[in-house]
């Protein structure tokens, strides 16, 4: 029987009044790479942050491996550093993530609140850096650094720790067509690997290749959930959750029409 | 700066110091003899040394004090220029504002008259600016030369180990850290009015603008800043600030702290009226 490693029960968060989430239910096997898809605005991003403990909700249960994730829970160390260590995110803007002066210090900074013993800090921090080929870069200001640079520096340091699970938000948003197709093939290559992986986003050309399972978003609500492949083939549905796009194009018969369609289908 | 305003100025001015801050890091980690030293002993040997020359009442003693600095920063490889630029100017700028007028104002004896104005410069006056100019210099070299030589994470968890209260320790590291996105913010922001504005705005305009764009910089700082503490919960952070490289007293460090202890005693004791 399949782990449920995280569990969402009619959870509702606000940003001021600004509903975010509204009554919002699923369940993250372990093990399972999960995309929560949406438009601008549609609560993937907050849902991340109250799986990865940063938010609390307002109401509704969230559990973490079968542990409620609440304030009070994450104000026990044992808890919290077992929290921290099986369970990184990585932040849509890496300059959010991006705030030590060296890079290595930037990788270092993880292992270094959980404690872990200076030797075997050094020893990770350096192979970690090396399997991204960011290397060269150890010893570079983050600030410096190229789009797709960063990117990977925040991937370093989130890796590091080994966590189980993985909290992508937009992890391809920004960068170069090269930097992004290295992103998706690293996220993919996590198939099959026990990794769970969630990653919020609006990019339908790689959802086939990041994710086993997806939720649609709309509004802070689930409105769908299923295979890639059943949500990919549901053009209504994309439609009205704004995941399809009306792109105008020229027919070789010189026939110029927009219509709203997916990429893959062409 | 010309037409593009006080406040575009400042977002220059911001982006010089955000520069200067990487060059410090960088020769932070250079091989030399501050960087070598363990930052308890540069922390507690530039405090009291500085405590010397901010109490000393002997011109030759703030000079030794002075001298002893720039022999630091030599054999330390601190460029002399960095120290020019970054600390005499603007310490001399600032300090001879105040002490300019203390060299005409101070009752004492005569020591030179001002031609055509005709305003006497007494030597009370022209000792007390000495005084205030030597120290806030000799002062201001120091506590330069131990952050130059020092990654700013260690300085934090050095002022720790002092028993410097966390609260105090982590709003300073946040302050670092954020000013460098407020900084990239503000200029993405004027690089984005600029490309909008044609022809040259008037004073009016320009005040109304800058203080709208006081505005959207603090919200975006505050979005940005919340984001960033969020960034180091999610990796473990709890209060309390670590650093890779373990503080190591070893029989050297002993050495040099006692010996700045020494000198910085020897100060006080010489620099008694």
């Amino acid at each position: 029987m399949t782990t449920r490693i995280f569990e969402v029960q009619d959870v509702r968060y606000c940003y001021e009044r600004v509903v975010a989430l509204d009554g919002t239910s699923l369940t993250v096997p372990s093990g399972v790479r999960v995309a929560l898809l949406g438009a601008n605005g549609s609560g993937k991003s907050t849902l991340l942050r109250l799986l990865d403990g940063l938010y609390f909700a307002e109401s509704g249960v969230l559990r973490f491996a079968g542990e409620p994730l609440t304030e009070a829970r994450f104000e026990d160390e044992s808890f919290s550093f077992d929290f921290r260590r099986r369970v990184g995110i990585l932040f849509q803007n890496p300059d959010v993530q991006l705030f030590n002066p060296s890079v290595f210090d930037e990788v270092a900074f993880g292992p270094l609140q959980l404690r872990w013993p200076p030797e075997e800090i050094r020893k990770r921090v350096g192979a970690i850096l090396d399997a991204l080929h960011i290397a060269h870069l150890k010893d570079r200001p983050p600030h410096r650094l190229s789009g797709g640079e960063k990117k990977r520096v925040a991937i370093a340091s989130v890796l590091v720790l080994d966590p189980q699970v993985l909290l992508l938000d937009e992890p391809t948003a920004a960068l170069d067509p090269q930097s992004q197709g290295q992103m998706i093939d690293m996220i993919s290559a996590w198939k099959d690997t026990g990794r769970t992986v969630v990653t919020a986003t609006h990019d339908l050309h790689s959802v086939e290749d990041i994710a086993d399972y997806c939720f649609v978003f709309e509004a802070g609500r689930v409105l769908a959930e299923g295979t890639p492949s059943d949500i990919l083939q549901d053009v209504g549905l994309l439609r009205r959750t704004g995941l399809l796009h009306s792109h105008r194009h020229t027919h070789p018969s010189g026939e110029i029409h927009s219509h709203p369609h997916q990429h893959h289908d062409h | 700066m010309g037409s593009h305003g006080f406040l575009e100025g400042s977002i220059q001015g911001f982006l010089r110091a955000l520069e200067h801050a990487l060059e410090s890091e960088e020769l932070a980690r250079r091989n030399g003899l501050l960087q070598s030293l363990d930052p308890r002993v540069k922390l507690i040997g530039t405090l009291g040394l500085v405590l010397a020359a901010t109490t000393s009442r002997r011109l030759a003693v703030i000079a030794a004090l002075f001298a002893l600095a720039c022999l630091l920063a030599a054999c330390s490889r601190v460029p002399l220029r960095t120290l020019m630029f970054r600390t005499w100017a603007g310490a001399l700028t600032f300090t001879g504002v105040i002490a300019l007028p203390a060299v005409f104002l101070t009752p004492g004896p005569l020591f030179w008259r001002l031609p055509l104005l005709g305003f006497p410069v007494t030597l009370t006056g022209l000792r007390t600016a000495a005084y205030l100019v030597s120290r806030v210099e000799t002062a201001a070299t120091l506590s330069m030369l131990l952050v130059l030589c020092t990654p700013w994470s260690h300085v934090l968890k050095a002022l720790r180990v002092l028993r410097v209260p966390v609260v105090l320790v982590v709003i300073l590291g946040m302050t670092y850290r954020y000013i460098l996105l407020m900084i990239a913010a503000a200029r993405e922001m004027f690089e984005s009015r600029r490309s909008r504005t044609v022809g040259r705005l008037d004073a009016g305009q320009r005040r109304r603008m800058a203080v709208s764009a006081a505005g959207v910089l603090l919200s975006r700082t505050m979005q940005l800043s919340g984001d960033v503490y969020l960034a180091m919960q999610a990796r473990g952070f709890r209060g309390d600030v670590y650093v890779l490289d373990e503080f190591r007293m070893d029989g050297r460090n002993w050495v040099w702290l006692a010996l700045l202890i020494a000198l910085g005693g020897a100060a006080v004791w010489a620099g008694r009226s």
